[in-house]
């Protein structure tokens, strides 16, 4: 494979990446592409390296790259701002967002709009997240786990971006509102979008497979010691991870 | 006001003439001349020239629109050149006129300031200096605020200014005071005593804007007492360069249920020399106070201070102090105390000092900001104490001025 060169069908073209965190290699020659349009996933246990991969995706200075290239809609954004990429169209929701004292919610969900007198969008998506009431409220300070994950999809829903990555997105969410995260997940991936008419691609890491019930993923991969073991139809992979447990996916990679 | 109560703050003031302050530089008061403090007169407002106005707005005091105070009050240098008041049940006037008007005066002078605390309060006495009298009777209540400023005008001159602010049972009253100077490079002093007598269930917003200039030096004298239910929110801004800022007001929660809350934003440029703080005695059953503190140096010293106290049962109080090193230089020296005198209160503080955090401003980063646009947005945050009960208007100034000061920043 010639690890220089786009492919310009992908959304997201990642070639043998490796990286390091903090001098110690934990992703070993890593290959994925997202095509236009699609949403895959990402299983494996713990400390495998699919947040490491979403990290790096989204260029977080402490994940280097040490060989490798990733290529965004044809650019190579290895070397890419953190903002850079954001501006290019890559979102991500994190797992546990910092608190910015004074910043309102409704200033960072400005600041993901990109436009002035935005203010009756910023309410309709409030509206649809069910985050009204945050608005005006320090970002993240004091937000339950369910709070955190709509504020997170109510700015990236602003942000609009055409690959949204997710670490997690039903962790530490009740019942009650895991349905509601389930339908802003689905928007933002592009069947209805109140910006443009555009379907997006999304990576979804997901330990529960609660979260393949709202969204419509094609492919999937098992991560596991910093390498992509496996790929396959995200529901039978998730039903046999279910059954077996990942041993079975590390005896599939011993084949 | 009685001969003898005259006469014996006259004697302390004496006695403390020389008296160094506890906190801050020393200030050589002989260095100053002292301009002579005139009859009060009633001048039209707007009819200064807009150079003093436009520095009077910087400091939040607005008077070319009248439909946004509900009294004004002018002192330049050592006189009062305006006094208004436009509702019933509120009374504005100059010191000198109150201590003619008013029998129970003396009641209220040097009451919440000692007069021989140092010799900054001795130099305000000895000077029969003038300065604001503000009162709202029972049960009034201000919809507006009343203006106040206070313009020091003279190169290499003292103000002197005392002044005392009443809210009678009931009423409530806002305030908002700005300090400033019409001086640029020359130096000059202010000292202010300010008494607030805040009666059974008043509420009193005071905000105070300083927006002074490299060679002056301040040394405000604040005191504070409190009865059952009655609150105030004091906010304190000061944003720009200054040569010496030393205050350290003390509220006294005396009543049962009486609220103090201190709300200061300090940005101190390089070459200023700023030690504020705020002290709380909660004294009454029940009383509350909240001290937050934010703090910036771009090169300045900052030292920021928090006291409170407990002595009543069912008291409660935290204190907040938080600082960012902007600068190459500069320094912050947080420093919060609290003392307990009895079993079954609850006092807490938090303080920080330090960057900006690189996890929020990468989280800014990845919405799409620049590392640029992610910091001043942290910062302005970070400024953004909400205070309370400030007109619309002045809201905006206020923020105008945060984001002033900013461009400075970076």
């Amino acid at each position: 494979m010639n690890s220089e060169k786009a492919d310009k069908e992908m959304l997201l073209d990642i070639k043998d990446l490796v990286v390091n965190v903090d001098s110690k290699e934990i992703l070993h020659k890593v290959n994925l592409s997202i095509p236009y349009g699609e949403t895959q996933v990402i299983f494996g246990p713990n400390g495998g390296g699919k947040t490491t991969l979403l990290m790096t995706i989204m260029g977080f200075p402490r994940y280097q790259v040490a060989s490798g290239k990733i290529f965004f809609k044809g650019n190579d954004i290895t070397d890419m701002s953190v903002d850079g990429r954001a501006r290019l169209g890559i979102g991500i929701m994190f797992q546990r967002p910092p608190v910015v004292r004074g910043v309102k919610t409704r200033d960072m969900v400005a600041a993901c709009l990109k436009k002035d007198n935005g203010e009756e969008l910023i309410s309709e998506l409030a509206g649809k997240a069910n985050m009204t009431d945050f608005l005006s409220r320090d970002i993240n300070h004091g937000f339950s786990g369910g709070e955190i994950k709509r504020s997170e999809l109510l700015q990236l829903s602003a942000q609009a971006p055409n690959l949204v990555l997710l670490d997690e997105p039903e962790s530490g969410v009740d019942l009650e509102n895991i349905s509601l995260i389930g339908s802003l997940i689905n928007n933002l991936l592009g069947k209805v979008h109140p910006i443009r008419e555009r379907t997006n691609s999304g990576l979804v890491i997901t330990h529960t497979g609660h979260i393949l019930n709202y969204i419509n993923a094609r492919t999937g991969y098992v991560m596991f010691e910093g390498s992509i073991i496996c790929e396959g139809e995200p529901l039978d992979m998730l039903n046999t991870i279910k059954e077996k447990g990942y041993r079975e996916c590390v005896k599939c990679l011993r084949k | 006001m009685p001969e003898k109560i005259n006469s014996s703050n006259l004697e302390k003031a004496r006695a403390a003439a020389n008296k160094r302050a506890s906190l801050g530089a020393d200030i050589d008061l002989n260095s100053y001349k002292i301009p002579a403090s005139e009859k009060p007169v009633n001048t039209d407002p707007s009819k200064l020239s807009a150079k003093d106005k436009g520095k009077m707005l910087s400091t939040g005091v607005m008077l070319d629109d009248p439909t946004q105070r509900m009294g004004t009050f002018i002192q330049i240098d050592n006189t009062p050149i305006h006094y208004s008041a436009k509702q019933d049940g509120v009374e504005v006037m100059a010191i000198s006129q109150a201590k003619e008007k008013y029998d129970w005066f003396g009641d209220y002078w040097w009451k919440a300031v000692a007069v021989d605390t140092d010799k900054y309060t001795a130099h305000v006495e000895l000077n029969e200096s003038n300065g604001y009298f503000i009162r709202t009777l029972p049960g009034a209540k201000t919809t507006f605020p009343i203006q106040a400023c206070l313009y020091l005008n003279k190169v290499g001159a003292i103000q002197d200014v005392h002044n005392i602010i009443i809210a009678e049972e009931g009423s409530e009253l806002h305030i908002i005071t700005g300090c400033t100077t019409s001086l640029h490079n020359e130096p000059g002093l202010h000292i202010g005593v300010s008494e607030f007598y805040i009666k059974k269930g008043a509420k009193v917003t005071f905000t105070m804007i300083h927006n002074w200039e490299p060679a002056i030096g301040v040394r405000p004298r604040t005191g504070v007492i409190i009865e059952d239910n009655g609150l105030l929110l004091n906010n304190y801004v000061a944003m720009k360069p200054v040569s010496s800022l030393q205050l350290n007001p003390s509220a006294y929660c005396n009543g049962e249920n009486a609220t103090a809350r201190f709300n200061s934003v300090l940005v101190a440029p390089s070459g200023s020399s700023m030690d504020i703080g705020s002290r709380v005695f909660l004294n009454g059953k029940g009383s509350r106070t909240e001290i937050i503190a934010r703090t910036i140096t771009t090169g300045g010293e900052i030292v920021s201070r928090g006291y409170m106290e407990g002595n009543a049962p069912d008291i409660k109080g935290h204190l907040e102090c938080r600082g960012l090193i902007l600068g190459k230089a500069g320094s912050i020296h947080a420093i919060p105390e609290l003392k307990g005198n009895l079993a079954g209160i609850d006092l807490s503080h938090e303080a920080a000092v330090g960057k900006i955090a690189e996890e929020e401003v990468e989280y800014l980063m990845a919405r799409g900001l620049t590392r640029d646009e992610a910091t001043s947005t942290i910062v302005r945050g970070f400024l953004n104490v909400d205070i309370e009960g400030l007109p619309p208007l002045l809201n905006a100034e206020l923020k105008k001025a945060i984001e002033d000061s900013e461009e400075d920043m970076f």
